[in-house]
């Protein structure tokens, strides 16, 4: 099977996956959090660079312990969440320039998309397909915790059960798309489509449906663009995303 | 407990960050019951239904008759303007059958032009009906309503307590509700709770809102009290 359509295929899921997220995320207000771990990700990606395995299964643990960190140091702390997360991921930076092999940094930091291989993608496409089921199954409680704690846990629902299942969600989504945007670019993956669609939608069906052809339409645009340009695909599925999401600005209702 | 009873509640005390908030409060729920709460902000009567269910920890004893169905209006709900939700998308949040989601719109005077609408897009009283709408889903015995502070819209021909009394007539409701408005507590309720952190006064509304206990509730601001005829 030709690389440009294996890249394709990991390409599209991931950027529709992510923009589905994406869409919960922006609506607890928390879209930029993806950032904060994608950057937090980069000494994992150094490390599996490095060591030549999978910049995905670099980056997991490492978001995984970001979530851990920023979630043990809110209750210790009581400093807001942001504030913490940029406390964590810069600190996650400055490790990995340590050691990461600058020949590579590009890889790193705006994602290389092209060399992924057949085991790579089924793996991909499965994780995603099975996230991509979770949250749909998850959607309406979550949204119900989005616009009210108080309101979910009156109707008995476990709060805390689900806030960990969403995050596990999120550290899946920015480990893979680390692979196809690169760490610094990550959050733009999952927080565009949802801005781009929540400027033109009026009832959840639009918001929801509108963020995933906008993610995948993006993604598979950003790939091809690069496979005639030369340009990396990272930078260039995002920029088709700010021209979306300049674009429904113009058309906002 | 006794069968009429629905609400219990002996010496309830909640703090807060090491304040207190409620500081021992007794009384009871029968059903059919209208209690309206009130008191100064920050008095802790949202605290009081947050914590009547089961959202704030708390010492003393509250117990509910069991199996019983509890509706929750809140006082407002802020994020919800973040969110593209129609009337109907957050309705169904609470998984109604079709029919129900009808049934209950249709009971809070809903037309049907305003289903489609975005919740954001809704005006205060609108909004304020859309809440009761949410605390009617799977058809509760007894609805906690906190009054938005801001007061609620006049609109249409029906205020929202016509609205809340019909509704407790023909669903046989037992109401507790937070209000700011002493007007409401004389028309709507059978009982009064004066709360300040502490329980100030308890009881008729006739009988106990009296110009020196809403003195001791308020402090000396307020004006608006009824006079005896």
């Amino acid at each position: 099977m030709s690389s440009l359509l294996l890249s394709l295929t990991v390409g599209t899921f991931v950027g529709g996956v992510a923009a589905y997220l994406g869409t919960l995320m922006l609506s607890r207000k928390m879209a930029l959090v993806a950032g904060p771990l994608g950057h937090l990700t980069l000494p994992g990606i150094a490390l599996a660079l490095v060591y030549g395995f999978d910049i995905s299964l670099g980056a997991f643990p490492f978001v995984i312990l970001g979530i851990v960190l920023i979630w043990l140091f809110e209750l210790k702390t009581k400093l807001p969440m942001e504030a913490l997360t940029a406390v964590i991921f810069a600190s996650g930076v400055a490790i990995a320039f340590l050691f990461l092999p600058i020949g590579q940094a590009e890889a790193a930091l705006v994602g290389d998309i092209s060399t992924v291989s057949l085991l790579d993608s089924i793996i991909s496409v499965v994780l995603m397909a099975l996230v991509f089921l979770t949250i749909m199954k998850i959607y309406p409680t979550m949204t119900l915790v989005n616009v009210s704690e108080d309101l979910a846990k009156s109707q008995g629902i476990n709060v805390k059960k689900y806030n960990f299942l969403y995050l596990l969600l999120i550290a899946i989504v920015v480990a893979l798309g680390v692979k196809v945007v690169g760490s610094l670019l990550t959050a733009a993956l999952v927080a565009i489509p949802a801005c781009s669609t929540r400027n033109l939608s009026r009832n959840m069906i639009q918001y929801v449906f509108g963020a995933i052809v906008f993610g995948v339409v993006s993604s598979f645009s950003g790939i091809l663009l690069s496979e005639f340009s030369g340009f990396p695909a990272g930078p260039l599925i995002i920029l088709v995303n700010a021209v979306i999401f300049l674009t429904s600005t113009t058309l906002k209702r | 407990m006794k069968d009429d009873l629905v609400l219990r509640v002996k010496e309830l005390n909640v703090e807060m960050e090491g304040e207190t908030v409620i500081n021992n409060l007794s009384f009871e729920l029968k059903k059919g019951d209208a209690v309206t709460i009130i008191g100064p902000n920050g008095a802790g009567k949202t605290v009081l239904l947050k914590t009547l269910l089961g959202l704030l920890p708390y010492k003393g004893e509250i117990s509910w008759k069991e199996n019983i169905r509890i509706g929750y209006v809140p006082q407002r709900l802020p994020f919800i303007k973040d969110i593209p939700l129609s009337v109907k998308d957050f309705l169904r949040l609470k998984k109604p059958s079709e029919k129900e989601l009808e049934e209950t719109l249709n009971s809070v005077g809903f037309k049907q032009n305003l289903l489609d609408k975005k919740t954001g897009d809704l005006s205060s009283g609108q909004f304020q009906r859309l809440l009761i709408a949410w605390s009617l889903i799977k058809d509760p015995q007894v609805l906690l309503f906190d009054e938005p502070t801001t007061g609620i819209d006049i609109e249409g021909e029906e205020t929202v307590y016509r609205l809340l009394e019909r509704l407790k007539e023909s669903r046989e409701l037992t109401v507790l509700l937070v209000t700011h408005d002493l007007s409401v507590v004389y028309t709507f309720s059978n009982n009064v709770i004066c709360l300040n952190r502490q329980p100030v006064c308890q009881g008729l509304p006739q009988e106990v809102l009296t110009p020196k206990n809403l003195e001791k509730l308020y402090g000396e601001e307020v004006k608006y009290y009824r006079h005896k005829h």
